[in-house]
């Protein structure tokens, strides 16, 4: 049996629904949430590949300590998704190996 | 701020007798204490809002939400009007990368990279899950309880499909009870308990008997697991999770046999353990707790510490819990403000000698949890294959290979492998690494200690630390 890796919304909060972009598909989230909880809850299984060996992984902590949830936003690389609360507009992509250092000037 | 000198802003923004960092139960309960009695203090907390991840969410939460997670949780409420005293500044999503031994704390918001200059610093930085590694631990759909848990206290989340919950400690059992009542579905409970642990347990469970209110939610837990008719397995050991891209199914071993159920999100834990990010990064003492499996700063009655103007509150000096926790931020509040000399003196210390009294029911139930839920052996020592570190990706057969050409501490295995030096800064890997090392040295794990935590202790940019420039640093 193929497993989804997906949160349903359980509790309905009523905060505002924002769109965000995620490597080109419009994603729906809720006002007030992080990214990594908008993604679990759109079905997204992963959020980067590790520099290493090019391994899947997706949020594991959510609480900012594992790092496992790196991500490019707005442009900027490398920052936590469950650090970060959606914004309507928001452009999130994965990150794929290792962090540019010229980036961080 | 432009026009003023480097001393000007020191004086103006960035002096404040009291810092506290992290706005947990601890942190809340003595920013209460100084604000009342209207000492200039600063609460630090890398969240947005207020409450510690066991209160994470609470100041814009729903009734529907407050309903499933319980009456605990509720009670934080209050405690987040801590924050409310005049003289208390609040700084949300504020990360310490760097204290100084002269008790300056530097940190990074959103509007760039600033310090504060302290007389007093109360380190409240709560506890981090205990990693809890085995084979496939690092595939997506792997996730911690607790991350798990604040899926849901943030955003009403609950897994999809099957979800298999697996580990130890209270925590564990918390969370079955939350996911229920918001309308989720456990596919199954495996217990990693190990048998001998009740046996052992046994003898303190008398100072259990004296926290009424922590035996009571314990029986009410088993008895919500049991009315679900939730599959229940015991004593599970041998975890393997299987998977290509994502997690697909759990091996594992109970009642004698092998077993695998399919699951699509599975929740791990096995406990809680002091953050010491901070305070090893102090180079203060810290003293290895063998039944617990971990390190506690060394600190005296209040949290007192080797420096003389840094206290440790809450679960970050030793696990003993929420309530606990606040009992601990109200004790280190008031200390520090005997030092400060801000007020009548001997008032100071008869509420330190109330608070005293309180804090001791709480303690007495610790041993009896401690010893039941001491994590299992397979997780402190995984075996070879596991991944340990999952930044750098370096396995317990890497670790235990080093070992073997004359590696002896963790700080070495960097040299052989770079465990550690990834993003997380070892500290899903730091215990285990340690661990390793002493069980293949066959020395204890105090001998082979911990890594040093070197700044900045969070990643911060090059453009974070140029703006600190700016403000004349
Ligand atoms: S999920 Fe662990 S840091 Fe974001």
């Amino acid at each position: 049996m193929a497993s989804v890796f997906r949160f349903s919304r359980s509790i309905n909060r009523d905060t505002r629904l924002v769109s965000i972009q995620f490597e080109n598909q419009v994603i729906e989230a809720r006002e007030g949430e992080t990214i990594a909880a908008a993604l679990l809850a759109n079905g997204i299984d992963f959020t980067r590949k590790t520099p290493v060996n090019g391994q899947a992984r997706a949020p594991f902590c959510m609480v900012g300590t594992c790092f496992e949830c790196l991500m490019e936003v707005d442009q900027i690389p490398n920052l936590q998704a469950c650090m970060i609360e959606v914004q309507e507009g928001m452009v999130v992509g994965r990150m794929y190996g290792p962090r540019n250092p010229d980036d961080d000037t | 701020m432009v026009g003023c000198t480097a001393q000007e802003i020191l004086t103006m923004t960035h002096k404040s007798p009291l810092v506290i960092i992290g706005a947990g139960p601890a942190g809340l309960a003595a920013a209460d204490v100084a604000g009342r009695l209207g000492i200039d203090t600063i609460v630090l907390d890398d969240q947005k809002s207020a409450g510690g991840q066991i209160y994470r969410g609470l100041s814009d939460i729903g009734d529907n939400l407050l309903k499933v997670l319980g009456p605990e949780y509720k009670s934080g409420r209050e405690l987040v009007s801590g924050l409310e005293h005049a003289s208390v500044t609040w700084k949300p999503q504020a990360t310490v990368w760097q204290i100084t031994e002269d008790g300056t704390v530097y940190y990074s918001d959103p509007t760039g990279s600033s310090y504060l200059q302290s007389e007093q610093v109360i380190l409240a930085t709560g506890a981090l899950e205990r990693p809890m590694p085995f084979p496939g631990w690092t595939l997506p759909g792997v996730m911690t309880a607790g991350g798990i848990q604040i899926a849901l206290k943030t955003a009403g989340l609950t897994p999809e499909g099957e979800f298999v919950l697996v580990g130890s400690g209270p925590l564990l059992l918390l969370l079955t009870r939350q996911v229920l009542n918001a309308g989720g579905k456990i596919t199954a409970l495996i217990e990693t308990t190990p048998r001998q642990n009740s046996f052992r347990a046994l003898k303190y469970f008398p100072g259990m008997l004296k926290s009424r209110e922590l035996l009571r939610s314990g029986i009410q837990l088993t008895g919500v697991i049991r009315k679900h008719g939730i599959p229940h397995y015991r004593h599970a050991s041998s975890l393997t999770a299987v998977g290509k891209e994502k997690v697909e199914g759990l091996q594992f071993r109970s009642g004698g046999r092998m077993h695998e159920l399919g699951c699509s999100v599975l929740g791990i834990h096995i406990g809680v353990v002091p953050n010491i990010q901070i305070s090893r990064h102090l180079n203060l003492s810290h003293d290895w707790q063998p039944v617990q499996h971990c390190w506690y700063p060394r600190t005296g009655p209040c949290g007192e510490t080797e420096l003389s103007w840094l206290r440790i509150a809450g679960d970050g000096r030793g696990i003993f819990g929420a309530k606990a926790a606040e009992l601990q931020g109200t004790l280190a509040a008031w200390s520090a403000i005997v030092s400060l000399d801000k007020t009548d003196q001997s008032g100071a210390k008869e509420m330190i000698q109330i608070t005293k009294e309180k804090l001791l029911p709480l303690s007495s139930a610790r041993p009896f949890i401690d010893c039941l839920y001491a994590p299992s052996q397979e997780f402190l020592t995984p075996a070879d294959e596991t991944i340990v570190c999952r930044c750098e990706e370096v396995s317990a057969g890497d670790i235990r290979s080093y070992v073997d050409l004359g590696c002896t501490g963790p700080n070495q295995t960097k040299s052989f492998g770079r465990p550690g030096m990834g993003p997380c800064q070892g500290r899903y890997c730091g215990l285990v690494v340690s661990e390793l090392i002493a069980d293949q040295r066959q020395v204890p794990v105090s001998e082979v200690g911990y890594y040093r935590i070197r700044p900045p202790i969070k990643p911060v940019t090059l453009a974070e630390l140029a703006s600190l420039h700016k403000q004349g640093m």
